[in-house]
């Protein structure tokens, strides 16, 4: 490879980002709406939720767990309900999107360390889930009513609150979704730049003078994408500033963690971005191809949907997208302080794709018409 | 064979399909050194087709190529630091500006890094860019465009300069500019090949090869060409040049019969050429029984019947086969 030819073509793909306002906009655009938007829909969302509330029971410690669960803010009482029955229509006509049932033997469950309480959760709503998940967390005050039976060398038996939804979501905030973000924005735009990049010269004409030089094809392609990395580094920097001062994101781990962890997303996606922009025909072919491999990831990776609760074959499936390892590193590293060494599977299978699909896109790409 | 050789392009047989169609049907061809060598063509006659093949970037169907000695296209990457290639289609970046272009392509061309400035700024004077260096490529009109495209496939100074269809959409006192500038490339030493449908082009190159249909139906100089139609191009002046059109275009001694203006002109079939007195005054004959006025006037061939001549022969040919 040339450096010589190598720079020129990166100082070419930056003079035309330069004057090239629509993609200048969205290089910070996506990531300061988007988290703005993730951000405060998630926070809002978590409050004043409208709940139906059945307390079959009607102890005083069941009484005493209603108000602590009002109390939090999550959900407000504006349902009158006397059965589970009339909270499930309730919830079936939208009218509530939470319903709360303490069952009639509540005192004896609790005793028993059974789920003493269920949160019915309309499923279609993540937020809601979220909502919810955060609601079962409420402590079951033990002072309202000691729990005399428990054996005294025994830790005290937490009375547990099951959530009943399509299924059990882990508990998430703006603090779990941050750092998820990061790489969901990663994914969109360094895909998004570089599926059109290599197309759109074939369209407008520009390639076959391209392919008529000297010009070898990794230098071309490489060259190409090349300042992309600088470009995601950045947006990573915003979406972590605007997290840190928005929402109080904690950074656990080191800092360079988190960029190399980036770094390798964002070389990852630029790759799989070289590859379908030299496999597609036109740039509507390059989109289309683009959202067939957004999709899963946004869907499987774990981002939406806790990954354990996924069929075995979507968890395969999510094994072969970047983001799954990139969210298994950052939330790693940023939430529970860990280094990238001791994450080095997901290291190796990020380094993999990229080198896969690099070499697959410059061996794809011809110096050819036909 | 090599550059400091007489022949520069040898190719023989070649030939490219696209599915069915034979858009380049086994030409030879042998392009001089240090000459401008014109490709005369109507569209669709495979001149861009054959031009790709022999920079190495499409593949032919069968035939050979070696260009300054090289086997094409397997060593069409040698190939690739010694040619200027100029595509039909501007191929330039619309969103640089005409220097970032020139130092774009002076970058990837090799062009010695202590050598690129004052080779770039040479450039923007000999094509008169002095004041349109920051103007976005996009912007410039459809003659400066071409001359942009010039000086950049020129910008390492090749030996072989391939253009395809230089000045189609340039006015023509940028054309006459444009041509200039070849002839100072080639009288520089360089070899041009210049496809073009225009007439007064074709006249101005060392040698040409004119294309139909994907064949090569002639390859000589210009004078050659012409010389061969010699008693054969007639003028007839007549007050109702379109009656005495039709009725000549009848006889199977005309080849054709084009209006221009108040006249007609006339190209004989080879074989009247021959015998063109007894021809001739068979046609007076056919011309004064509807315009007892007109006459028949020998006049020089040009390109235009040169090209009438040699393609009307391919399409006879055709029909016959068909
Ligand atoms: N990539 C291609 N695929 C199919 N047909 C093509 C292709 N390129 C050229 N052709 C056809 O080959 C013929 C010759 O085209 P071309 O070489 O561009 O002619 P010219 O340059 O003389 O106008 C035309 O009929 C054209 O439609
Ligand atoms: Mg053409």
């Amino acid at each position: 490879m040339n450096m010589r030819r190598l720079l020129a073509v990166m100082r070419k793909e930056l003079q035309q980002l330069r004057r090239d306002r629509v993609t200048l906009a969205m290089i910070l655009g996506i990531p300061i709406v988007q988290l703005v938007l993730f951000g405060y829909a998630i926070n809002l969302n978590l409050r004043n939720l409208d709940a139906g509330i059945v307390d079959q029971s009607g102890t005083q410690a069941s009484r005493a767990l209603v108000m602590d669960m009002l109390a939090t803010g999550i959900v407000r009482a504006s349902e009158r309900a006397h059965t589970p029955r009339q909270l499930m229509q309730a919830l079936q006509a939208g009218r509530i999107s939470v319903g709360i049932v303490i069952p009639r033997d509540f005192e004896r469950r609790r005793a028993e360390g059974r789920a003493v309480a269920q949160i019915l959760v309309d499923g279609s709503d993540t937020a809601v889930q979220f909502a919810a998940a955060q609601l079962a967390q409420t402590p079951i005050a033990n002072s309202a009513l000691p729990d005399t039976r428990a054996p005294p060398d025994s830790t005290p038996r937490q009375g547990r609150i099951r959530v009943v939804a399509f299924y059990n979501p882990e508990r998430r905030s703006a603090i779990n979704i941050v750092p998820g973000l990061i790489g969901v924005i990663l994914t969109m735009t360094m895909v998004l730049f570089t599926a059109v990049s290599v197309v759109r010269e074939r369209e407008r004409g520009n390639m076959e003078l391209l392919i008529a030089t000297p010009l070898s094809r990794s230098e071309l392609l490489v060259g190409k994408v090349l300042p992309y990395v600088g470009i995601g580094l950045l947006q990573t920097t915003v979406i972590l500033l605007l997290g840190v001062v928005l929402f109080a994101v904690p950074v656990h781990g080191l800092l360079v963690d988190v960029y190399l962890a980036a770094g390798l997303l964002i070389v990852a996606n630029l790759a799989l971005g070289l590859l379908i922009s030299t496999r597609a025909t036109s740039q509507f072919q390059a989109m289309q191809m683009m959202i067939f491999v957004f999709l899963p990831s946004i869907l499987l990776s774990g981002f939406m949907f806790p990954f354990a609760g996924m069929p075995i074959a979507a968890q395969w499936i999510a094994e072969v997208l970047p983001l799954t390892h990139f969210l298994r590193l950052i939330r790693g590293v940023m939430l529970r302080g860990a280094g990238l060494s001791q994450m080095w599977p997901d290291v190796l299978a990020l380094a993999a794709f990229s080198v896969l699909m690099l070499v697959l896109a410059i061996s794809q790409f011809r110096k050819r018409l036909d | 064979m090599s550059a400091d050789t007489d022949t520069v392009i040898r190719a023989r047989g070649l030939t490219r399909r696209f599915g069915d169609l034979v858009a380049v049907d086994r030409v030879d061809l042998d392009v001089p050194a240090q000459r401008v060598y014109g490709f005369l063509g109507p569209n669709g006659s495979g001149k861009s087709t054959t031009i790709r093949m022999l920079c190495g970037l499409l593949t032919p169907s069968a035939g050979e190529i070696e260009v300054l000695g090289l086997r094409i296209p397997s060593r069409a990457e040698e190939l690739r630091r010694h040619i200027g290639y100029m595509t039909q289609k501007f191929s330039l970046f619309d969103d640089l500006t005409v220097r970032e272009n020139l130092e774009f392509m002076a970058a990837v061309q090799d062009v010695p890094r202590a050598r690129m400035r004052a080779r770039i700024d040479t450039l923007v004077e000999e094509y008169r860019f002095g004041a349109m260096q920051r103007q976005l490529a996009g912007t410039l009109s459809g003659g400066q465009k071409q001359r942009l495209a010039l000086a950049a496939a020129v910008v390492h100074e090749p030996q072989l300069l391939f253009l395809d269809e230089p000045t189609s959409a340039v006015d023509p006192e940028s054309r006459r500019d444009f041509w200039e500038k070849l002839f100072e490339l080639a009288d520089a030493g360089a070899t041009l090949l210049v496809s073009t449908h225009y007439m007064d082009e074709a006249e101005r190159c060392h040698r040409l090869a004119i294309l139909d249909h994907g064949r090569l139906v002639a390859d000589d100089t210009p004078q050659a060409l012409t010389a061969r139609l010699a008693g054969r191009t007639y003028r007839v002046h007549a007050s109702r040049p379109g009656r005495i059109q039709q009725a000549l275009s009848q006889q199977d001694a005309v080849l054709s019969a084009a209006q221009i203006g108040a006249s007609l002109r006339v190209l004989l079939v080879e074989a009247a050429a021959q015998s063109a007195g007894e021809t001739l005054e068979v046609l007076a004959g056919v011309v004064r029984d509807i315009d007892a006025e007109a006459c028949f006037e020998a006049t020089e061939p040009n390109l235009e019947d040169v090209f009438v001549a040699v393609t009307h022969g391919g399409r006879a040919r055709r029909e016959q086969a068909a």
